[in-house]
């Protein structure tokens, strides 16, 4: 028929180069902020959980950034940060992380039971054991159903910066648009999809080895009866 | 089923050692809860003390005094003489064993792990700490291959179990229990109870448990503590002097119903006088004992097992007593057993009487209604004091 085809496949071939450093570029201006409000977020969360009066004020302050528009952030941090660098980008990716995650420690500690939390103190933990040894450990499936959320939110984030000159990604749709050329739009929108979910099955594979008493509960769970049958044998 | 006479153990007087003592101990809560108000009491080494009372009556507080999870606001209280107030609690903690109602596992471990506890606590290293776990799996009746599981894979029963496990695994001489079987059905808890008792006649630790069931606590304790609202002692006593003996109307009411027949768990069976001319072997001819004056014979088998009991007046005229069918029969086993099973067994026989076995299951001989009402007399004439 002779029209345009809707992905250009020599285009990719020309420019993968250049594709595949947007791709880096874009991962580590998605991750290099997850992993700071991670940092940010345990003590946050582990203050937040102890005193109630601090998590509300924390959460509300961290909300009140991310509801803001990410375009308006960056034009208040370029004046500081500088346009198009990696860290005008980064910084409200920080915050972002931050709102999902620090919820995500207060409310991993508060799963512990309390009747574990009580047996951890008579049996003689002192605080900081109690909670390297078993409040922490046991927050980790909440925590890191967080950051699977954070993570994969993150990568698809980035691209706005493309608006400030620095998208990874995001460049590619504001090529595509700019010249009326889906291509770059479309492998933008796969790579960017890639990404995150590489990243989200990463963190699921990383959850099952830490925390194999959750991984196993929810297996247990889906098969229900069998395991039942046999607690009573054994040899 | 209680066990006084069985271990042949004393219930102690206030001679014997006290590893635990509250000396006028109170607890009022920053709100101004008074939870335990004065409370003096001794739990003696190698004792089972229990704690029972209503909801809400402080045994929870008291219990968590001794190991500092609570800190007492008045009086003190010693542990093998020393004041706990001058020890740190962690290392207080590690030296007493606790078990609480929902077992308290932690999910991330596996048992055997979790079992463990307290010996990494203390610095074992990792292969004795679980060589000593493993036995202990074993001495509280758990199967080796559990070991490896986390404890959302093991039933409540077993779970509690692992939970006793932990408490023992640095073989503190005090084991501090606060409801430990109330969240499991009464057939595991009946187990769980007997299990304890087993336990504690090898490691005769001294224990203080806490229930809201008299009931276990008749059947567990040597010493129960009856605690009113408020936390003030309403009376200390062994289960048989409680049963006999309340001291006022709120300890009548809280033993509840059928304190009377109750109290007869405590009276031994074994003073019974048994009748041996009762007893004829299953294999003796009808009409040598269609002579006798009773009218009800006991028949056993060639090793002395009890068959059942049959009625003069169905005795054939020829044949042995084979072929004469058998009434049911209750039996009680007379070196073990209390009166209560004794009166249980002879309700269970249409003769009215009951058999005595022996360990082994062998008719020693037979408790008639007579004896058993002479018994009731003088058990009814201990009561009175
Ligand atoms: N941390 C606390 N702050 C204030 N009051 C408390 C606290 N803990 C317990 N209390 C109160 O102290 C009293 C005794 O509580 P405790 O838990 O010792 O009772 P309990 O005998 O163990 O009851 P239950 O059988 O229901 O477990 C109750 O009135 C309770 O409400
Ligand atoms: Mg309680």
């Amino acid at each position: 028929m002779g029209e345009e085809p809707l992905v250009r496949w020599d285009w990719i071939g020309r420019n993968w180069p250049e594709i595949l450093e947007l791709a880096a570029d874009n991962l580590v201006m998605a991750l290099v902020p997850v992993a700071v409000a991670l940092l940010a977020a345990l003590p946050l969360g582990l203050a937040g959980a102890r005193w109630r009066w601090f998590y509300q004020p924390t959460v509300g302050v961290v909300n009140v950034v991310y509801s803001l528009p990410s375009l308006a952030v960056f034009i208040v941090l370029i004046p500081v940060t500088g346009l198009a660098t990696r860290t005008t980008v980064m910084v409200p990716l920080v915050f972002y992380a931050m709102a999902v995650l620090i919820p995500a420690v207060v409310d991993g500690l508060a799963s512990v039971p309390d009747h574990v939390r009580q047996s951890a103190v008579a049996m003689g933990f002192t605080p900081l054991r109690r909670l390297l040894g078993v409040e922490l450990p046991i927050a980790v499936p909440v925590v890191l159903a967080g950051l699977r959320v954070a993570t994969v939110s993150s990568i698809s984030l980035v691209s706005v910066g493309a608006l400030v000159g620095r998208g990874g990604l995001g460049y590619l749709f504001i090529d595509g648009w700019q010249r009326q050329f889906p291509t770059p739009i479309i492998a933008g929108i796969v790579l960017v999809v890639l990404l995150a979910g590489l990243a989200d099955l990463l963190l699921v594979l990383a959850q099952r080895w830490l925390t194999p008493w959750s991984a196993a509960r929810v297996a247990a769970r889906a098969q229900a009866r069998p395991a039942a049958g046999e607690r009573k044998g054994a040899a | 089923m209680g066990r006084l006479w069985q271990g042949g153990r004393a219930p102690a007087g206030d001679q014997g050692m006290h590893m635990i003592t509250f000396d006028d101990v109170s607890k009022r809560y920053p709100d101004g809860t008074v939870a335990v108000d004065g409370l003096t009491l001794h739990a003696p080494t190698g004792e089972i003390t229990v704690l029972v009372g209503p909801s809400g009556c402080g045994k929870t507080t008291s219990l968590r005094m001794v190991n500092r999870m609570v800190d007492a606001t008045g009086g003190r209280i010693l542990l093998d003489g020393v004041d706990v107030r001058t020890v740190d609690p962690p290392t207080l903690r590690r030296g007493i064993g606790y078990v609480i109602q929902q077992a308290g596992l932690f999910p991330h471990r596996k048992i055997v792990d979790n079992v463990a506890t307290v010996p990494y606590l203390l610095g074992w290293d990792r292969k004795r700490a679980r060589a000593r776990a493993m036995e202990l799996l074993e001495r509280v009746g758990l199967d080796a291959g559990l070991a490896g599981r986390y404890p959302f894979q093991l039933s409540g029963g077993q779970q509690q179990r692992v939970g006793v496990a932990r408490a023992l695994a640095a073989d503190p001489p005090v084991l501090l229990m606060d409801e430990p079987f109330s969240a499991v059905d009464p057939i595991v808890r009946a187990s769980l109870q007997d299990e304890l008792l087993r336990l504690q006649s090898e490691l005769n630790k001294t224990i203080v448990f806490v229930t809201h069931d008299i009931d276990e606590a008749i059947k567990l304790g040597d010493r129960v503590a009856v605690l009113r609202v408020g936390g003030r002692l309403a009376q200390l006593a062994s289960p048989a002097e409680l049963l006999a003996e309340p001291a006022d109307d709120f300890v009548r009411e809280f033993l509840g119903r059928d304190r009377g027949i109750r109290r007869l768990s405590f009276v031994p069976g074994d003073g019974l006088r048994l009748r041996t001319d009762l007893t004829v072997p299953v294999s003796a001819e009808a009409a040598s004992v269609r002579g006798t004056a009773e009218p009800w014979l006991a028949v056993v088998d060639g090793e002395g097992r009890p068959l059942g009991w049959v009625a003069r007046e169905d005795l054939p005229d020829s044949g042995t007593l084979a072929g004469v069918p058998a009434a049911p029969y209750g039996a009680f086993v007379r070196e073990r057993d209390s009166l209560r099973s004794a009166l249980d067994a002879a309700l269970l026989s249409p003769s009215g009487n009951a058999l005595a076995v022996d360990g082994a299951g062998r008719v020693e001989g037979v408790v008639t209604r007579d004896e058993l009402d002479a018994a009731l007399a003088r058990a009814a004439g201990g009561a009175r004091g």
